[in-house]
């Protein structure tokens, strides 16, 4: 199945071998203006139930893929290659609008990062979680509509969800905003879920809750899951598979486990090394990656992070092609050593 | 995970009217006295006056306060308290004739603006710039010409000069609205741009639109004053206080109060419009609803 979508370029995503049918397969999706390229190369499958965590740092394009695979980049902002959902009968790139609001919100959904600003101020929230099953025709009428949508704010474990359904945003708190906004992608159970740090802006305390209810909700539905963020301790608590992402490119993937013990791209070797918070160099300090994510571009040729990455050689001048070896891949020619 | 949550839900317990029923504001209370107040006085003018405001009597010119006329005679011996409730009706309906036709027509036109294309937006937004550039006064004066003088192509002309503030607006408040992260958590839901329209950004610059009317309601009503005062308002005899201020003009030294009622009158009902457009923004918009 991984050779059918293989060119000669681009090598498949790390496949889910045994998988029916992947819930979301994207193949080279390239995603920039008419000089200038922002996503390059990005292959990935997401099977029916798997939760795949996708990191780096700001800037490196995490946010920008899920917007594409929405189809809702900005008007200047071009993506090219295939995104293809299960029981779609379009590719994503290249859809019109009027085909694409047939499948947000219905077959793939996100959760944002802003609990505070992803609610309409002036709607109440139970009508908000009512009208997105109203729109994709999931409840009849109105009222039953308005039923399900108290149920779905009971299910995302809202306390008194009558009440809340009939509260305005913001009398309530950055966390049970947070669950609303759950509930109103999760409430026509989408083959995909889309979540964009979703926990960034709530508290410690909170953000547990909050991991828990998406784990669960995705569970029930057998959806997948992609989720987005740069805390690696969240990633490894959700998510089964991760893809690294830097410079607009995935640089490295494959099991959690795996990849968070022997990380084969320095730069997934240097995210780990700078959130160890007990590891210090020779110094004292806390283990940094030297240098800044460079503006969007001004990376380099070749191998996107060979100005920053300590054993970059001639060679790195080229673009090192992502290697698959089993479940993972890595794109670098002079990978970490695996310790045998 | 429940006490978490709980500390901050005790307004979420709460019933919808009891939230409403305390958002009563001072603004609102004021302005909408004095707004029903008109409104009062325009009704009660439709079954019972003192006098017929354009009767004229001879007998009784310029006379002073008085238990038989109340605020006293104009020159004709017309009685002043009776061409004041009168004129309420003509205030109303310039008020609502020209908002009713700068907002129906501005609002929508200002969203357009700002959700359609670069282009489409463009092209409005200049159109605009080019009605701004005629006073609204002129244009009423440019109408009054080519259709007869008279209060509906008055402010026919007044409305539709006041089109480009509320195209304006709109489209501002519609270029914020856009840019916030619910909208594009609507389109990631799926809905389409018309929806998107009707249902997050209309609610959204409401309270915008809601000021925006009372300030062009009260901006109205100065220029049926202004234009009856030029005499390409209101025709006479229709009582309208803008005209009674014309009338009063050679009069202002001899006898001052005949400036002085329709002039109270005027600024009372522009005081009352605008308290009552603050008011209201201030009652529907639950974003400014106290805090707890």
């Amino acid at each position: 199945m991984n050779n059918q979508i293989a060119g000669p370029s681009t090598p498949p995503g790390a496949g889910i071998p045994d998988a029916a049918e992947p819930a979301l397969r994207v193949r080279d999706l390239r995603v920039g203006t008419d000089n200038l390229d922002l996503i390059t190369d990005v292959s990935f499958t997401l099977a029916p139930g798997e939760r795949v965590g996708l990191i780096g740092e700001s800037g490196s394009g995490k946010s920008l893929t899920a917007l594409a695979l929405l189809g809702l980049l900005p008007e200047e902002v071009k993506a090219s290659g295939s995104i293809r959902l299960s029981e779609v009968g379009f590719d994503v790139v290249g859809a019109s609008e009027r085909q694409m609001s047939k499948v947000r919100g219905d077959r793939m959904a996100m959760v944002f990062q802003e609990p505070m600003t992803a609610l309409n101020p002036v709607m109440q929230v139970g009508d908000q979680v009512a009208e997105i099953m109203l729109l994709h025709r999931r409840q009849p009428d109105r009222r039953a509509a308005r039923r399900a949508a108290v149920e779905m704010l009971a299910k995302v474990r809202l306390p008194d969800p009558e009440g809340a359904a009939r509260a305005y945003p913001h009398q309530l708190s950055g966390g049970q905003r947070q669950r609303v906004v759950l509930a109103i992608a999760l409430a026509n159970d989408p083959a995909v879920l889309l979540c964009d740090e979703p926990t960034t802006a709530l508290d410690v305390t909170v953000q547990a809750h909050m991991l828990d209810l998406i784990l669960t909700g995705v569970a029930e539905r057998d959806s997948a899951l992609l989720f987005i963020t740069h805390d690696l301790a969240v990633v490894a608590t959700v998510c089964e598979r991760v893809l690294v992402m830097y410079g607009g490119r995935i640089v490295e993937s494959g099991p959690i486990d795996e990849v968070f013990t022997r990380p084969r791209h320095p730069y997934t070797r240097g995210l780990l090394d700078a959130s160890d918070m007990d590891a210090v160099d020779g110094r004292g300090r806390l283990h940094t990656i030297p240098g800044t994510v460079p503006a969007a571009g001004r990376f380099p040729d070749g191998c996107v992070f060979r100005n920053r990455c300590a054993h970059a050689t001639q060679q790195c001048v080229q673009v090192p092609p992502l290697e698959h070896k089993g479940a993972r891949a890595h794109a670098c020619w002079h990978p970490v050593e695996e310790p045998t | 995970m429940s006490e978490q949550v709980n500390v901050v839900s005790v307004p979420v317990a709460e019933p919808a009217a009891a939230r409403r029923g305390s958002r009563l504001n001072p603004s609102l209370i004021v302005g909408g006295s004095i707004v029903a107040l008109i409104i009062g006085a325009a009704l009660l003018s439709f079954v019972w006056t003192p006098y017929d405001p354009t009767r004229i009597d001879a007998a009784a010119r310029l006379t002073s306060y008085s238990g038989d006329h109340w605020l006293g005679t104009d020159k004709f011996g017309r009685d002043v308290f009776s061409q004041l409730l009168v004129g309420a009706r003509t205030t109303l309906f310039v008020g609502i004739v020209a908002v009713g036709i700068a907002a129906v027509i501005g609002t929508p036109l200002g969203i357009f603006a700002g959700m359609g294309s670069r282009w489409a937006g463009e092209i409005v937004m200049r159109g605009n710039d080019l009605l701004l550039a005629f006073p609204a006064l002129l244009m009423a004066i440019m109408f009054a010409a080519v259709y007869g003088p008279s209060t509906l192509t008055a402010m026919a002309a007044i409305g539709i000069a006041t089109v480009p503030s509320f195209a304006r607006l709109a489209r501002s408040g519609t270029l914020g609205v856009m840019n916030t992260e619910y909208v594009l958590a609507a389109r990631a839901a799926g809905r389409t741009r018309r929806a998107i329209a009707v249902r997050h950004v209309l609610p959204n610059i409401s309270g915008l639109v809601i000021v925006q009317s009372s300030v062009a309601f009260a901006i109205a009503i100065l220029a049926e004053a202004a234009l009856s005062f030029l005499g390409f308002g209101t025709r006479p005899p229709t009582p309208s206080w803008g005209r009674m201020l014309q009338e009063s003009q050679e009069l202002l030294h001899s006898a001052p109060r005949l400036a002085l009622w329709p002039g109270i009158a005027i600024a009372l009902a522009v005081l009352g419009f605008n308290l009552l457009g603050d008011g209201l923004r201030d009652r529907f918009d639950p974003r400014l609803e106290v805090r707890r």
